[in-house]
C-alpha cells in the first residue's frame, strides 16, 4: 500500500462522492450555504445571551479551533495533504495580529474599524507563508511532508525567542483588543462580545470554505487526494492543486490563530507548542475527516472532552496522595483512551458515525414501510 | 580546532543515539507503513521498567535486560491489541491512535511514578578520555557506539540472512502473496511491533542518562530529532537511519555550539528542506520511492 | 441527507449539547453564589490556582498547590479563618499559556473563585493579567520572579511572592564580588526573561564587563555541552546559573564529565538541592560546595520550629509526601494568604483583600523582608545564601535584601519570629 496518497478512509470517500439527487444549479448552492450560516448564526446569537460567560467564551475558543480545523479538514480531509504544522501556522497569524493591534495602541488609533483590519493582516501573512510551505509540501508526501510541517511546527514557536526583541521571548506579547462599542450598553459582556467576533468571522470562513469544496476548486482538490495520476491526466495541474489547498488551509488557520490572541488577549510561543498542531490534527480525524461537519465536532472537542474528563476527575473523592497521582493525569488518560477507541469503534470519525446512525435509522424506516 | 573536535564528537555521540531511536521507526515503517509517534512514550514506558528492577535488583545490567524484554513485549502487545484493530485504509488512523497512546502511556507513568525527574545512572564512566589535552571520548560514549554497531549489524544479518527476517520482508512487501506461501504474516507484523519497540526501549536506555532524567516526557524531544534523521535518510532504509540520525546529531551540535542553541530548530528545517526538496524520500531512497 | 443540511445539522446539535452543557453548569456553579462577594459565603471562601501538574514542567512545581491545600485544610480543621473554611481550587494548565486562559476563565466565570492564587509561570500567568484586572480578581502571590507582577498603577491587584530574579542576580553577584574576588565570572541563563534579568542584576554589582563568558539555553534542547565548553575553554572559575533544576543537574553533570570544575553559583530557582540530588542519582556528590540562595527556611533544618510545624502538617493533610522545598514554598504561600485574610477582616470583600496586601507587615516563614505597600507589589525583597557540604545544604552569612534597580546589597537583621502555637496565624 502506498501511503503517497489516500489519507482518507475509502468509507468516508464514497459517501463523499456519492451521486446527487439531482445536480443542482450553483447559484442554489450558494443560497443554502448562505441560508444555514445565516441560521447558525441567529442561533448563536440567541445561545450568546442564554449562557453564562464562561460558556459564551468556550463557544468562541471553539469557533478560533474551527478555523483551523475546517482549513486541515480541507487540506487533509479533501486534498489529501498531511500537515502536523497547522499550529504554527496559527501562531503567524495570532503573532501578526499582536504585532499589528500594538502598532495601532501606540499610534494612538481607536475606533471599531481596527480589529478587522488586524484580521485581514494576519489573513495576508499566514496566506503568504501558507504558499511558502505549500510549494516545499507539493513537492512531498505522506510521511515526508509529516517530517517537514513538523519542523515548521516546531521552528515557528522557538523564533519568538530568537527574535525577542520584537516579539518578547517565551513571555509573549499582550494583545489589546477594544471594549465592546458603548452602543450595546455599559455593561455588555465581554464574553458576549467575544464570541461575537469570533462566531461572525469563523461563519464567514466557513461559508467561503463551503462554497468552494463545492466549486470547480473543491472537485480537483479531492481528484488529486484520490489518484494523481489519473487527475493529471484529466488535464489538472497537480502541484498547482496542492499549493492552492495549502494556501487556503494555511490561511484559515492564521485567522484562527489571530481570533485565540483577540480572545486570549497575549500570545505567547507555548500556547502553539508541537502539542497544539497535533491536537489539530486528532480533532479533525475524530471529528470526521473530509466534511466540514466534521471539522464542527472535532473543534467542539478540543474544547469539551479536557473540561469533561476534568469535571469527572473533581467527582471522585480521592485522598491526597491518590489525588497528587491522579490530578491532571487522569484527564489525559480518558483523552487518550477516548482517541484509541473512537479511531477503532468508529474510524469514519464521530461525523462517520452519525452518518452510520442516520442511514441505518432510514434503513429501518424504508424497511418497515415495505 | 578543539572546540570542532569537541563538538563533532559531542554531535556522534547524540548521532547514534537518534540513529538507534530512527532505526526503530524505520522497523516499523516498514513492517506496518506506520509512522510511530508512540515510540517515544513507548520507550519511556520500558524505562520506568528498567528504573523499578535496578531499584529492587541493584543492578544496572538486569534492568537494561528487562527494559528491552518490556519493549518486546509492548511492542507486541500495541500491535495485538491496538493496532491490529485499527482501519488501515487510511495512514491517519495509526498515527491519531499512536498520538492517543502517547497520551495514554504518559498520563499513566504519571500516575505510578509521578511526574519526578527520576535519576537514570549511566552503566560507565561519563567523563571524557583526554589524549594531549583534547578531552575525546568517554567510556560511556564507546559503549554507545558499541550498542548501536552491534544493533545495526544484528539487525541487517537477521532480515538478509534469516529465515525470519526474510519471512517479515515478504509479510511487509507482499502480504497476499506471502500468505498464500504459508507465511504467517500477522506474527510476522507483531514481530516486527516487538523488535521495533525494544530497538526504541534500548535507544532510551542510552539516551535518557545523558538527558535531564527519567521523566514520562523524557523521549518527546528525541522523538522529533530521531523523526526528523529517519526522514533525512529515508524511511524505507535503514543505513539511511544510521546517517540521518548521525547528520543530524552534528548539525544540532555545531549549530548549539557555534551560533546558539535557539537556533537548532530553525537549522533543523533547512537541514529537512535542503535535503527533501533534491531528494523527496529522503538520502537514501530507492528508486521506487513514487510508486503510483 | 444533503451535505450542506447534515453540516448545519452538526452545529445546532453542537449548540443544543453546549446548551444542555451551560445548564448543567449553571445548577453546579451558582452554588457559591451566597453573598455579594464571589467565592465568599459565611461558612467558605474559595480561591483557586493554576499550576503545571503534567506535563514537562511539571516535575517539581506540582507538588506546590497540594502543599498549599494541605495548610488550608489544616486551618479548616482549627475552625478556619473568621469561621470560613477555605476551598482551593488547583487547575492543571501542563505550564500551556493556551490552557491558563481557559482554566483561569473557569475559575473566575464558572467557579466565581474569591481570588486567583499562586498562579505560576511567566508565560502562562502573563497572558490573565488583563482578564483577571478587568474582572477585578485579586491576583495574588504570583508563582514567578518576573518583575511584571510589580505593575502597581496597571495592574493594582496583582501582587508578587519570589523575588525578582534581579534582586537575585544582585545578591549572587554580591556573594562572588566579595568572596570570591578576581576570579573570571562566566553566566549561564535561560533565554527568557529569567536569565535575563537574572544577568541584568549581575551586572548591576560586577559591572558590564565583570562577567567573562555569556550563554544562554533553551528547555527544548536538552544538550549542553557546548554551553559548558565555552566555559571550560574560556577557563571560568565561577559559574552563575539563571537555570531551572533540571538544567542545573545538566550542566552541573555535563561540566564533571568534561572535567571542568567551577564554583557554581545557583539561582533560587534552580538550587533545591533534594531535587537535584534526586535527579543527579549517584552523581549527587557533584552539588558539593555549590553555592544557592534561599529566602524560606530550608527543608532539612529539622530544628527549625516552621519546618517542624510544615513537617507535621505534611504528615496529617499531605500524605505525608515527600518533604521538599516546593513543599515548603506551597506551606508558606498558603500561610501568607490565611495572614492576609484575617487582616481583611470579617467583612471580606475583593477591596479589602487587596488593601491588606497593601497595607504589608506580614512577617511569616520568610526570612527575608516582604516589601508589600501602595506603590510595592513585589514579594520578598531579600535572600539567604546557602551552601551544600557534606551532602547537606545550609544557610551560611547574612541575609541580604536589595532592590530590582541600583541601590546597594545590604544586611537584612531582623530574625524571623517563631510560628504561632497552633501554625494558624491570628488577627493583627
Amino acid at each position: 500500500m502506498s501511503a503517497t496518497r489516500a489519507v482518507v478512509p475509502p468509507r468516508a470517500r464514497s459517501t463523499a462522492e456519492s451521486p446527487r439527487r439531482a445536480p443542482t444549479p450553483r447559484g442554489g448552492t450558494l443560497l443554502r450555504h448562505l441560508a444555514v450560516v445565516l441560521v447558525a448564526g441567529l442561533l448563536l446569537l440567541g445561545l450568546s445571551y442564554a449562557v453564562e460567560p464562561f460558556r459564551n467564551f468556550q463557544l468562541a475558543t471553539v469557533a478560533a479551533y474551527l478555523c483551523a480545523t475546517a482549513g486541515l479538514t480541507v487540506l487533509t480531509g479533501l486534498n489529501g495533504q498531511l500537515s502536523l504544522g497547522h499550529g504554527a501556522l496559527m501562531a503567524t497569524g495570532a503573532y501578526t495580529l499582536a504585532l499589528t493591534q500594538n502598532a495601532f495602541a501606540d499610534a494612538g488609533l481607536t475606533g471599531g474599524w481596527l480589529l478587522p483590519v488586524s484580521l485581514a493582516g494576519a489573513l495576508l501573512v499566514t496566506l503568504a507563508v501558507g504558499a511558502v510551505v505549500g510549494v516545499a509540501a507539493a513537492r512531498l508526501r505522506g510521511p515526508y511532508l509529516a517530517g517537514v510541517t513538523l519542523a515548521v511546527a516546531v521552528v515557528v514557536p522557538a523564533l519568538a525567542v530568537t527574535f525577542d526583541g520584537v516579539l518578547n521571548g517565551e513571555q509573549g506579547l499582550s494583545v489589546p483588543v477594544e471594549p465592546p462599542p458603548l452602543a450595546l450598553g455599559a455593561y455588555f459582556p465581554y464574553e458576549r462580545w467575544q464570541l461575537w467576533i469570533a462566531a461572525g468571522t469563523t461563519l464567514l470562513v466557513l461559508l467561503l470554505l463551503a462554497n468552494l469544496v463545492r466549486s470547480r476548486y473543491g472537485r480537483t482538490f479531492r481528484a488529486v487526494r484520490d489518484d494523481e495520476v489519473a487527475a493529471r491526466l484529466a488535464g489538472i495541474h497537480v502541484a498547482r492543486t496542492q499549493v492552492l489547498a495549502f494556501v487556503v488551509s494555511a490561511g484559515t488557520a492564521g485567522l484562527g490563530g489571530a481570533l485565540l490572541a483577540v480572545l486570549a488577549q497575549s500570545v505567547s510561543p507555548g500556547a502553539f507548542s508541537l502539542t497544539l498542531s497535533l491536537f489539530l490534527l486528532m480533532a479533525v480525524v475524530i471529528g470526521g475527516l473530509g466534511r466540514l461537519a466534521g471539522a464542527v465536532w472535532g473543534a467542539v472537542l478540543l474544547v469539551a472532552l479536557p473540561d469533561l474528563s476534568h469535571a469527572l476527575t473533581e467527582l471522585l473523592a480521592l485522598s491526597p496522595a491518590a489525588a497528587q497521582r491522579l490530578e491532571g493525569n487522569l484527564p489525559l488518560a480518558i483523552f487518550g483512551i477516548t482517541l484509541v477507541v473512537v479511531m477503532i469503534a468508529a474510524p469514519g470519525g464521530v461525523q462517520g458515525l452519525l452518518t452510520r446512525l442516520g442511514r441505518a435509522l432510514l434503513a429501518r424506516r424504508s424497511r418497515r414501510r415495505s | 580546532m578543539d572546540r570542532f573536535v569537541f563538538l563533532t564528537l559531542d554531535g556522534l555521540s547524540r548521532g547514534a543515539v537518534y540513529a538507534a531511536f530512527a532505526l526503530a521507526l524505520v522497523l516499523i515503517w516498514r513492517a506496518a507503513r506506520v509512522v510511530n509517534f508512540a515510540q517515544g512514550a513507548m520507550a519511556v514506558a520500558a524505562a520506568y521498567v528498567a528504573y523499578s528492577v535496578s531499584a529492587a535488583t541493584g543492578s544496572y545490567w538486569l534492568g537494561f535486560l528487562a527494559a528491552l524484554a518490556a519493549g518486546l513485549l509492548l511492542g507486541a502487545v500495541v500491535d495485538r491489541v491496538v493496532m491490529r484493530h485499527v482501519d488501515h485504509a487510511s495512514p491517519l488512523n495509526p498515527v491519531i491512535v499512536a498520538l492517543g497512546l502517547v497520551l495514554l502511556i504518559q498520563a499513566v507513568l504519571g500516575m505510578v511514578y509521578g511526574s519526578e525527574f527520576r535519576p537514570a545512572p549511566a552503566p560507565f564512566s561519563r567523563s571524557a578520555l583526554t589524549v594531549g589535552g583534547l578531552a575525546l571520548l568517554s567510556p560511556y560514549d564507546l559503549f554507545v557506539f558499541a550498542t548501536v554497531g552491534v544493533v545495526v549489524g544484528a539487525l541487517a544479518w537477521v532480515f538478509a540472512r534469516t529465515a525470519v527476517g526474510l519471512r517479515m520482508r515478504a509479510a511487509a512487501f507482499a502480504p497476499e502473496v506471502s500468505r498464500l506461501l504459508g507465511v504467517n504474516v500477522g506474527g510476522m507484523l507483531t514481530l516486527g511491533w516487538a523488535l521495533a519497540s525494544s530497538v526504541g526501549a534500548l535507544a532510551a536506555m542510552l539516551v535518557i542518562p545523558t538527558e535531564l532524567g527519567l521523566h514520562p516526557h523524557a523521549m518527546d524531544l528525541v522523538f522529533v530529532s530521531a523523526f526528523t534523521a529517519a526522514v533525512v535518510g529515508g524511511l524505507d532504509s535503514p543505513p539511511g537511519a544510521v546517517v540521518g540520525g548521525l547528520v543530524v546529531g552534528l548539525l544540532l551540535s555545531y549549530v548549539s555550539g557555534y551560533a546558539g542553541s535557539d537556533l537548532t530548530p530553525l537549522a533543523v528545517l533547512v537541514l529537512l528542506l535542503a535535503v527533501l526538496l533534491v531528494r523527496p524520500g529522503g538520502l537514501f531512497a530507492t528508486v521506487a520511492a513514487r510508486r503510483v | 441527507m444533503h451535505r450542506t443540511a447534515r453540516g448545519g445539522l452538526a452545529i445546532a446539535t453542537t449548540i443544543a449539547l453546549l446548551l444542555s452543557a451551560a445548564g448543567c453548569g449553571d445548577d453546579g456553579g451558582s452554588g457559591t453564589g451566597g453573598g455579594s462577594v464571589p467565592g465568599v459565603t459565611d461558612t467558605e471562601i474559595v480561591v483557586g490556582t493554576h499550576m503545571p501538574l503534567t506535563g514537562p514542567a511539571s516535575a517539581g512545581y506540582s507538588k506546590i498547590a497540594p502543599a498549599t491545600k494541605a495548610y488550608f485544610d489544616h486551618v479548616n480543621a482549627n475552625g478556619g479563618v473568621h469561621g470560613r473554611k477555605i476551598t482551593y481550587k488547583v487547575m492543571d494548565d501542563g505550564y500551556n499559556p493556551a490552557n491558563t486562559q481557559q482554566v483561569v476563565r473557569q475559575l473566575v466565570l464558572q467557579d466565581k473563585v474569591f481570588a486567583i492564587l499562586n498562579g505560576l509561570g511567566t508565560p502562562t500567568h502573563s497572558g490573565v493579567l488583563d482578564f483577571l484586572k478587568s474582572n477585578r480578581v485579586p491576583d495574588l502571590f504570583v508563582a514567578s520572579g518576573s518583575r511584571s507582577w510589580d505593575q502597581p498603577d496597571k495592574y493594582p491587584s496583582t501582587f508578587g511572592f519570589n523575588p525578582d530574579y534581579t534582586v537575585e542576580g544582585k545578591i549572587l553577584a554580591n556573594h562572588v564580588k566579595t568572596a570570591l574576588p578576581g576570579q573570571k565570572v562566566c553566566f549561564l541563563g535561560q533565554d527568557d526573561d529569567f536569565g535575563r534579568d537574572s544577568l541584568a542584576g549581575v551586572e548591576k554589582v560586577l559591572g558590564a564587563g565583570g562577567v567573562a563568558v555569556k550563554q544562554t539555553y533553551v528547555t527544548s534542547n536538552t544538550n549542553v555541552a557546548p554551553q559548558i565548553g565555552a566555559f571550560k575553554a574560556a577557563g571560568c572559575q565561577v559559574v552563575v546559573l539563571a537555570t531551572v533544576p533540571g538544567f542545573t543537574a545538566l550542566s552541573i553533570g555535563t561540566a564533571a564529565r568534561l572535567g571542568f570544575k567551577p564554583q557554581w553559583v545557583v539561582s533560587n530557582v534552580g538550587a533545591d538541592h533534594p531535587t537535584l540530588a534526586k535527579q543527579l542519582g549517584e552523581a549527587a556528590p557533584l552539588l558539593e560546595g555549590m553555592i544557592g540562595a534561599n529566602y524560606l527556611p530550608m527543608q532539612n533544618a529539622t530544628t527549625d520550629p516552621w519546618i517542624q510545624l510544615f513537617t507535621k502538617i505534611n504528615k496529617e493533610f499531605n500524605g505525608d509526601a515527600p518533604f521538599d522545598g516546593n513543599t515548603v514554598y506551597g506551606m508558606a504561600v498558603g500561610y501568607l494568604f490565611v495572614q492576609v485574610l484575617l487582616a481583611a477582616g470579617k467583612d471580606l470583600t475583593r477591596e479589602s483583600v487587596v488593601e491588606a496586601v497593601r497595607k504589608g507587615g506580614y512577617q511569616g516563614p520568610g526570612l527575608a523582608p516582604l516589601r508589600f505597600s501602595a506603590t510595592d507589589h513585589s514579594g520578598y525583597g531579600g535572600q539567604r545564601l546557602n551552601r551544600v557540604s557534606g551532602g547537606v545544604q545550609s544557610y551560611f552569612g547574612p541575609t541580604y535584601e536589595t532592590d530590582e534597580g541600583d541601590g546597594a546589597v545590604r544586611e537584612f537583621t531582623a530574625q524571623p519570629a517563631p510560628p504561632p502555637a497552633n501554625g494558624v496565624p491570628t488577627a493583627p
